[in-house]
């Protein structure tokens, strides 16, 4: 045991409003204590259910450090289970996706189970006859995690047994959701082929900070937005000729910082915010008339303006995922420890949109997001610098102080200049919430 | 003279050579302006378009990635990254002089390298040339990592 299990004040004292201690980036133990704690109590994103579109469909994932199915059931509902053999722990699917059938068969003794986890049967089963199996934790089956909501085809799953429910835990920042699946026409997505998958080595916590630090695109991303930029005006594009889709979708990374400024930042409570509440770097998309006309016919022309008109940035959903509406990406920041990040990012289709869409989504995909992306490129050299330098002694904590006037509530959603680093705080507010509520105090009481 | 075989084959070991000597300027001009450099993100992967690739890129974004490299503020490039292909050598899948057009198939070794860290992909390069003016020109690039499904750090110089 160290400095910080069931010793909830040590670790409530390394946030402050305006500053954070490094431990909370670099320390192996309070990153056990997070998958322990911060990754149990919260709700966390799974899947799409439209990965698992048929009975007996399964994708394999983890929730924090803890390796589970997403199997769709003969019920058709989405269920979410370890992905551990009760009987010698032997992980039952290992492919990233796959159909089982009826039932899960563990490959080592043939145990079965049924995809909604229970257990079905055990070669040799008089074996157990005279024993007490059926009072033994074996007996139960695949355990089911904690809790499962399926949320307009988003999948989250609660791993503790009790808890914060879903409708408490993400409360209104859900509206960023239903903006992204409201712009499909018929009001549905579709996941487009697998994930990028992208090794960080640094602190899960340094991607999500960054989804809302809205004083960086114009500085790091100059080497690749800037360049873009110089190339572009170079290069005489004649006024009639359309820009090209990569232009459109990286220009705006160089937008000055009154851009930011005003574009606005939301924070919702337990963790959850947004940039861009008044326009984004996704606002200036050209929009087809073939598009809007689907979806008038989805939705209506009210609602359709309604809903192209919200034009968000980044949204972050504490802990560890951002998604983006406006381009129907979803960013899955898989902690794997203190240093050592696993970046997953999805596409989806908006059904019964034209192809263009989604054309400029897998762009936006490789541009920004992949390991061979320059924007990508610029974001890692920062965040595993930022990984090495902590370690310096000159000081131990990291400043989340911009725009911080005065004593702020987190449990109040508020909307403010869009380069303040309130999200930061926010995030950090909830990271002490959801490590302690749980944490026992035996080392208080020991005193 | 009449182009051979030998000729298609020396092209793309002059190419391999050229991105390890990180002559990229040299390297933009053997495209034709309308071709792709595409590296897919699943194995056998037929769309380039509508689902998610490493790397699709067209004359624009290969400048850019080129000019890049040799920015004042590229700070992912400071130090530079070096690469080194070995390859296997091409078949010549394609070989149709009167249309200008040929198709090969290369399996490489590609080492990237900056500060402590290095990595290996092993890779099959699938190129089509044409001839245009004489010279022969890639009209579209296609790299299959062996691995392209597992997670990478950084890939930032050309494969
Ligand atoms: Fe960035």
């Amino acid at each position: 045991m160290g400095k910080y299990t069931d010793n909830p004040a040590a670790v409530a004292a390394l946030v402050e409003q305006h500053q954070v201690h490094r431990d909370t980036y670099i320390d192996q133990e309070i990153y056990e204590l997070e998958m322990k704690h911060l990754f149990s109590n919260t709700w966390v994103f799974v899947g799409h259910d439209s990965q698992t579109p048929t009975k007996g469909d399964y994708i394999t994932t983890q929730i924090g450090n803890q390796p589970v199915i997403m199997v769709r059931h003969s019920d058709n509902e989405i269920y979410v289970l370890y992905n551990r053999c009760p009987h010698k722990g032997t992980k039952i699917a290992i492919d990233r996706a796959g159909n089982t059938g009826k039932f899960f068969r563990c490959p080592y003794h043939a145990w079965s189970f049924k995809t909604n986890g229970c257990l079905l049967a055990i070669p040799l089963k008089k074996g157990y006859a005279d024993t007490a199996f059926k009072d033994s934790e074996a007996n139960h089956g695949l355990e089911p995690v904690g809790d499962v909501k399926n949320y307009r085809g988003f999948v989250f799953a609660r791993l503790a047994k009790q808890g914060i429910s879903f409708e408490d835990y993400f409360g209104e920042a859900m509206s960023s959701f239903d903006n992204m699946v409201d712009r499909a026409p018929e009001g549905r997505l579709e996941v487009a082929g697998p994930p990028l998958r992208y090794m960080h080595q640094c602190n899960w916590k340094m991607l999500v900070d960054n989804q809302t630090d809205t004083c960086h695109p114009m500085v790091a991303h100059e080497s690749s937005a800037g360049t873009a930029v110089k190339l572009f005006e170079e290069a005489n594009w004649p006024e009639d000729k359309p820009k090209p889709m990569a232009m459109e979708i990286i220009a705006p990374f160089m937008s000055p910082y009154e851009f930011f400024e005003e574009m606005g930042i939301r924070t919702w409570p337990n963790g959850h915010g947004h940039t861009g509440v008044h326009h984004s770097i996704h606002s200036d998309y050209t929009q087809e008339p073939e598009y809007w006309d689907a979806m008038v016919a989805g939705h209506g022309e009210e609602r359709t303006e309604e809903i192209l008109s919200e034009i968000r940035h980044n949204t972050v959903y504490w802990p560890n995922i951002m998604i983006k509406g406006p381009v129907q990406q979803l960013r899955n920041f898989i902690p794997l420890g203190p240093n050592k990040t696993l970046v997953e990012s999805y596409i989806y289709r908006l059904v019964g949109a034209p192809d263009y869409l989604l054309q400029r989504t897998a762009m936006y995909n490789r541009l920004i997001n992949a390991p061979t992306s320059m924007v990508g490129h610029d974001d890692l050299e920062m965040y595993e610098r930022a990984q090495e330098g902590l370690h310096a002694q000159s000081t131990e904590w990291i400043n989340i102080q911009r725009l911080h006037t005065e004593e702020e509530n987190y449990d109040e959603i508020a909307v403010e200049n869009g380069t303040t680093e309130r999200q930061m705080r926010n995030q950090m507010n909830a990271w002490v919430k959801f490590m302690t509520m749980t944490m026992s105090d035996k080392v208080e009481a020991a005193e | 003279m009449t182009l051979t075989r030998d000729d298609i084959i020396d092209f793309i070991y002059d190419e391999a050579r050229m991105l390890d000597e990180g002559r990229f300027s040299e390297w933009l001009d053997l495209w034709i302006p309308e071709g792709h450099y595409w590296m897919p993100l699943d194995y056998k992967q037929t769309d380039p378009d509508l689902v998610t690739s490493l790397l699709y890129e067209d004359d624009f974004m290969r400048r850019l990635r080129v000019e890049r490299l040799n920015g004042e503020r590229t700070f992912s490039q400071k130090p530079k990254s070096r690469c080194h292909h070995v390859i296997q050598r091409p078949f010549v899948d394609e070989f149709d002089l009167d249309a200008g057009h040929f198709v090969t198939n290369t399996s490489m070794h590609y080492i990237e390298t900056r500060l402590d860290e290095q990595f290996l992909l092993a890779i099959t390069a699938t190129h089509e040339l044409r001839l245009v003016d004489g010279k022969l020109r890639i009209a579209n690039k296609r790299v299959d990592l062996l691995n392209s499904d597992a997670a990478f750090g950084n890939i930032q110089l050309l494969p």
